[in-house]
């Protein structure tokens, strides 16, 4: 390579990441979906021609680093690029080709410069429903859970697939903001490919090939150079949560060796008759997240930075779903797989690997219902809300109060919660003496205190963990406070599945603190004076 | 009379333009006399008074005839940025007391194990909170508990607190509370400063409206003294005229509504060059601009459509991480909307673990400086490389202080980025030259996509020390045609103060959506605003003058969270308006997004009437045609991105230039405050007010 070639190649691997970032802003603007916009539960990224991933824009959810790498290939496989055209879009949202839940949309555009196919743009999102039961844990198969489809065309050589369109129309709830949010998918990917045409244009590329080759070469040595710092070895560790209707025990076994790392969840309970089961492509996301975060951090996503990281579970295990288990709430074991890996990896680089955090969101959805449905024809609401626990004490730093980690999620403005629908939060304040102590203390949980308006009641989907199992700490830092879920009256409340809020009551949610990092009595003296002041202990 | 005088105290330097409307003299209307004083951090006004008594003396400007000093301030970021501000207590409704600390819940940055949030501007042991609450339609769920306010107060004595901000929940549809907690206050202590959210911010959302009302509390006894010291500090210097301060929507307040709510003036500098390059654009007749800053540390972008800079309803201030989304405090008050990126003369390149080649967003500033400067700094930058490419050279630099190595550079250049690389300091320095075109470039790009317009009907207004030797590059790299560099780029936010009207934006949120338009509610609140904007302007502006106002509503699809401006039209505000905005908006939504969406309803969230006093417009100027091209023999080598390789460009002295004369390029345009580069597809033709007016040649990419 030249000089002026390694130049322009910097240039385009810049390029071609804002490319990703524009195609992921297009989405989340456009979307009509909380979680998209308020979480960025959404990816981008465009593809060589052999469906490798060489950039994808930097959004709020893990749970999309390598789902969007392997989706791509799917549909190379089963479209078949002989059969692909200009002006073809395909569309998923099978658990097991996509990322792991109905719930996520995935579309595809080839881009053609004369015959050739030179690469391909994919992107996700989180669609507002998808029929079926509705979005929750309840579902004993992935038939209630939604319209699945498979991997097909949504539109052929610039004609869209009305009779897709039509199904789906038939299909699911709020279907005008579903089929908007499949458009706009299409659309940003459309983007993509004409920015992508142009920069090819630009720089007088017949292929992106090369550029690739770049990328990945470049990225494979950073990757390993971040590994040889991890010392060789066998390192396992497990955790308990509280799963659905049964303790759920996670277990990991990670190898790091001269070829990358392999996590293998061998000893991980079975599946749940609920939806909490996770396809294992997404438990790798988690898992893949936890390593990069903790090592290299700069590290973009594409092909040769996700190609070292490698997970295996027996089928049947809660990490290792197979179709029909339900999925829909895949996310919450998903979560702990960060914490659950890190924790191996904290054998091997001690100093290094923050204490357990809450883990998975405190999210919820809530229908509220018209409390005398006799008399009151008004039409139910459906409520979401994000809300996070304490994250983990870091080596240097205490955790993070009422933050969330690993997803990226965030809350949203209780005003704009109470103009949404007919709920009143009372109380979103920082949960007094959560923390577990140490030398750095992990983040503060959070209270919250909810009701429905008047004439209104709840019934809540409720899916709390870390009420059993409390945050651990790490190197003799104490445990974060476990998390409580109750009525305003003492009434204790399921933290798990359907109930009902009666209209009088207001429900309680006390969030897990995370885990303190190192022995209480090494805590600066300051630090703890003010934890006191401040009313962060009690 | 009608001397009228600009003031821009920035970061490192105080910029005093005078513009004296009197005769012929020195510093005529459309020309100005300027100088730049550093800044005094701890007096601000002392820097503005020495720069007018020296820009007096050595133009004779008698003093006494100053009619009026407009002023910009970064007093207020500063004090947010370095946590100066007041004792202040939060006061708030009860379960709200830490929303100011838990902020979004989310990290600004994903992939970072030891990200550090901002810390409030409020710790939490200074926040008090009272029973009472309202519900999202304003009306009372809890009284307001005056024994328990009562008690609150008298912590706020005890504690010494000189300024107190209150902030209930959903006052922006209702502030009684918060007004009756402010009027028991001040009952029994008169001396405290006390800012209420529903009038700083009547905007919905409490993480956003509640530190936008801390800051304005922390700060407003800061900005209350100091603009009654430069008043008498004026006074004593025979300048007994009215200061109006510019705020963040780029116009002017009078300096008691400065004083209520020093809040609005915290991007007042940036505001300036935004109005600076609006007039500019008017007077070349150009209706879409990219305006593009660039200094030592940043640069700065900004659109303008039909002369009016973009305006936006939220900002951050004081981000803590590489000016990273979320890594700052929210402030919701009108303003000139700007993206800001680590990209200025300073800026240190370097290579980070992927062999990618990084630029800032730390700079090396004015000390040590780049590399060049040969005053200590060793690691290379944006100017380093620059002057190792030609586009700077020792012999024509500006600053006639700095002697420019250009070994120095080379050797920076050479350590920080070519051996990491393997390759020599050229190849090092064409890498921090692309790299940093590249980024502004691709921020541009972005910014123009959230606000779904296509840069390549744009052109472009460069002004800031750095700007200039990248424009060109720039718009090669974004499809725009044509670039603008204007005279007096230097002090180009104090010029922009001068040219800036009296204005005023209120705004305040309020829900309704097209199913059941409450057309009766939104009618009374546009005349309430506009009453309240009309009296903030009416503080300024002379009597007589003519006002213009405008208003907006921010709309979206229902499920949405991402709203667009769609103007309301003037006149009275009834069913039929109220159906034609639903219209406006489904067209303004396609032409964002390329298609509508059938069967929703759209909301309406956030109302603003901005009431502004009517400024002449400058007079067009024609455009001058390209005429006999300049010829000189003076050239030097300057590495072309095009080719690939060094050529031969022209040097010319700006100053010899002539209205029409044209200069082609290769090219290097000096001048004392900056260089402007031309490459071999670029030609420059000097127009009637001396501005530089730059076309790209067709089919001349890359």
């Amino acid at each position: 390579m030249n000089n002026s070639d390694m130049v322009h190649n910097q240039i385009m691997w810049n390029r071609l990441i804002a490319i990703v970032e524009e195609q992921a802003l297009t989405l989340i603007r456009t979307s009509f979906s909380t979680s998209v916009r308020e979480a960025g539960d959404l990816s981008a990224g465009v593809f060589d021609a052999q469906g490798r991933l060489v950039a994808q824009a930097v959004t709020g959810t893990p749970g999309h680093v390598n789902t969007m790498a392997a989706s791509v290939g799917f549909f190379l496989d089963e479209i078949g690029v002989d059969q692909m055209a200009e002006g073809d879009v395909y569309i998923t949202n099978d658990p097991w080709k996509g990322t792991g839940h109905l719930h996520d949309i995935t579309v595809t555009t080839p881009v053609f410069k004369g015959e050739e196919l030179v690469g391909l743009f994919a992107s996700t999102s989180h669609v507002v429903d998808v029929g079926g039961r509705g979005y929750g844990p309840d579902a004993t198969e992935l038939y209630e859970e939604g319209l699945r489809i498979p991997i097909m065309r949504w539109a052929r050589k610039g004609e869209l697939n009305e009779e897709l369109v039509n199904i789906v129309r038939h299909n699911v709830r709020e279907s005008d903001q579903v089929v908007g949010d499949i458009h706009g998918l299409a659309a940003s990917n459309e983007t993509g490919r004409r920015r992508l045409l142009e920069m090819m244009d630009e720089f007088n590329l017949d292929s992106i090939a090369p550029l690739a080759s770049f990328i990945f070469d470049r990225t494979r040595d950073a990757v390993f150079a971040a590994l040889a710092e991890v010392p060789k070895g066998v390192y396992k560790n497990s955790m308990d949560v509280d799963g659905y209707d049964q303790p759920v025990h996670l277990e990991v076994t990670l190898t790091v060796s001269d070829d990358g790392m392999h996590a293998d969840f061998t000893g991980t309970s079975g599946t749940s008759r609920f939806g909490i089961n996770v396809p294992i492509i997404y438990a790798q996301a988690y898992f893949t997240y936890g390593m990069i975060v903790a090592l290299a951090p700069e590290l973009p996503n594409n092909f040769a930075s996700l190609a070292p990281f490698t997970v295996s579970a027996p089928e049947g295990a809660i990490l290792n779903a197979k179709e029909p288990d339900p999925v829909a709430v895949r996310h919450v074991m998903g979560h702990f797989v960060t914490d659950l890996c890190l924790g191996a990896l904290a054998q091997a680089l001690p100093d290094r690997i923050p204490a357990e955090g809450a883990g998975a969101l405190w999210n919820f959805q809530a229908s509220a219902r018209a409390s005398d449905p006799a008399n009151d024809p008004r039409p139910p609401v459906e409520l979401l809300m994000f809300n996070s626990g304490g994250t983990g004490a870091r080596p240097m730093l205490d955790g993070l109060t009422a933050t969330a980690f690993p997803s990226g999620v965030m809350t949203m403005s209780a005003e704009a919660t109470e103009q949404v629908g007919p709920i009143i939060v009372w109380r979103k304040e920082i949960r007094e003496g959560s923390a577990g102590a140490g030398r750095q203390r992990g983040g503060l949980g959070q209270t919250i205190e909810i009701s429905a308006t008047e004439g209104y009641q709840f019934v809540f989907s409720a899916m709390f963990d870390r009420i059993e199992n409390p945050a651990r700490g790490r190197h003799g830092g104490e445990d974060g406070a476990p998390g409580k879920v109750y009525l305003d009256d003492g009434t204790p409340f399921r933290s798990k599945g359907k109930q009902i809020i009666p209209p009088e009551r207001r429900l309680i949610l006390e969030l897990p603190g995370g885990g303190g990092f190192g022995p209480p009595s090494e805590r600066d003296p300051e630090a703890a004076a003010n934890d006191r002041k401040q009313g962060y202990v009690k | 009379m009608a001397i009228r005088i600009g003031a821009d105290v920035g970061g490192t330097f105080t910029d005093v333009v005078v513009e004296n409307a009197v005769g012929d003299g020195p510093g005529r209307s459309g020309q100005y006399l300027s100088t730049k004083v550093l800044t005094t951090h701890q007096a601000p006004e002392v820097g503005i008074l020495d720069g007018l008594q020296a820009l007096a003396a050595e133009h004779d400007v008698d003093l006494t005839q100053v009619e009026q000093l407009i002023h910009g301030t970064t007093l207020a970021t500063n004090a947010l940025i370095e946590r100066r501000g007041a004792r202040t207590a939060l006061v708030t409704t009860e379960g709200f007391r830490d929303v100011i600390e838990t902020r979004t819940e989310g990290r600004f940055e994903q992939y970072d194990l030891n990200i550090v949030l901002p810390t409030p501007l409020i710790e939490r042991c200074d926040r008090y909170t009272v029973p009472e609450r309202l519900n999202a339609q304003g009306e009372e769920l809890l009284a307001f508990d005056e024994a328990a306010a009562a008690e609150v107060i008298n912590k706020i004595i005890d504690g010494g607190y000189e300024s107190v901000a209150v902030g209930f929940i959903h006052s922006y549809r209702n502030g009684v509370n918060e007004r009756r907690f402010r009027d028991m206050l001040l009952a029994v202590a008169p001396e405290v400063a006390v800012s209420i959210s529903c009038e700083v911010s009547p905007q919905m959302r409490e993480f956003e409206r509640f530190n936008t009302v801390c800051a304005n509390a922390y700060v407003q006894p800061l900005m209350a003294s100091y603009l009654r010291r430069l008043e008498t500090g004026l006074r004593e210097l025979g300048a007994d005229c009215p200061v109006y301060l510019i705020h963040s929507g780029g116009g002017l307040v009078s300096v008691e509504t400065a004083a209520a709510f020093p809040v609005r003036l915290v991007e007042s500098g940036p505001a300036g060059g935004a109005i600076f390059a609006a007039h500019l654009a008017a007077r070349h007749q150009l209706d879409r601009i990219v305006s593009y800053d660039m200094g030592g540390t940043t640069a700065k972008i900004a659109l303008i459509e039909d002369y009016v800079p973009q305006t936006a309803k939220t900002f951050e201030v004081a981000r803590t991480t590489r000016f990273k989304k979320g890594s700052g405090m929210p402030i919701s008050i009108p303003v000139i909307e700007m993206i800001e990126i680590g990209a200025g003369g300073g800026s240190i390149a370097g290579v980070d673990s992927l062999g990618r080649i990084t630029i800032g967003p730390h700079s090396a500033g004015s000390e040590p400086g780049p590399a060049a400067y040969d005053l200590g700094g060793t690691e290379p930058t944006v100017t380093d490389a620059n002057l190792e490419l030609g586009r700077l050279h020792p012999d024509t630099f500006g600053a006639k202080s700095i002697q420019l190595s250009p070994e120095a550079a080379a050797a920076a250049l050479l350590q920080g980025v070519g051996e990491p690389l393997a390759v020599d300091a050229r190849t090092a320095a064409v890498g921090v030259a692309e790299m940093v075109d590249e980024n502004m470039a691709n921020a541009a790009a972005v910014h123009a996509v959230e606000n779904g317009k296509d840069l390549a009907d744009y052109s472009m207004i460069a002004f800031g020390g750095g700007a200039p030797l990248h424009a060109t590059r720039l718009i090669d790299k974004l499809g725009v045609d044509e670039l603008l560099v204007p005279t007096g780029a230097g002090v180009g936010s104090a010029i922009g103060f001068l040219l800036a009207p009296f204005s005023y934006e209120a705004v305040r949120s309020f829900h309704t959506s097209s199913d059941d338009f409450d057309v009766v509610a939104v009618a009374l609140l546009l005349e309430e605003l506009t009453t309240e904007a009309e009296s903030f302007v009416r503080q300024g502006a002379p009597t007589e003058a003519e006002l213009k106002v405008e208003r907006q509503v921010s709309m979206r699809y229902r499920g949405q969270g991402w709203e667009i401006p769609v103007t309301v039209p003037a006149g009275p505000f009834d069913l039929l308006a109220s159906e034609a905005l639903v219209h406006e908006f489904t067209k303004t939504y396609e032409r964002f997004f390329g298609r509508a969406i059938d069967g929703l309803a759209v909301e309406a969230v956030s109302w603003a009437v901005r009431v502004a006093s009517v400024v002449d417009p400058p007079t067009a100027l024609e455009a001058v045609a390209p005429g006999v091209a300049v010829k000189t023999d003076t050239c030097r080598p300057v590495y072309d991105p095009v080719a690939g390789e060094a050529v031969d460009a022209a040097i010319i002295h700006r100053d010899d230039l002539a209205v029409g004369a044209t200069v082609n390029g290769p090219a290097i345009i000096v001048e004392s405050q900056t260089t402007t580069v031309l490459g071999s597809h670029h030609v420059a033709v000097v127009q009637h007010d001396q501005t530089l007016r730059i076309r790209r040649i067709e089919g001349s990419l890359q």
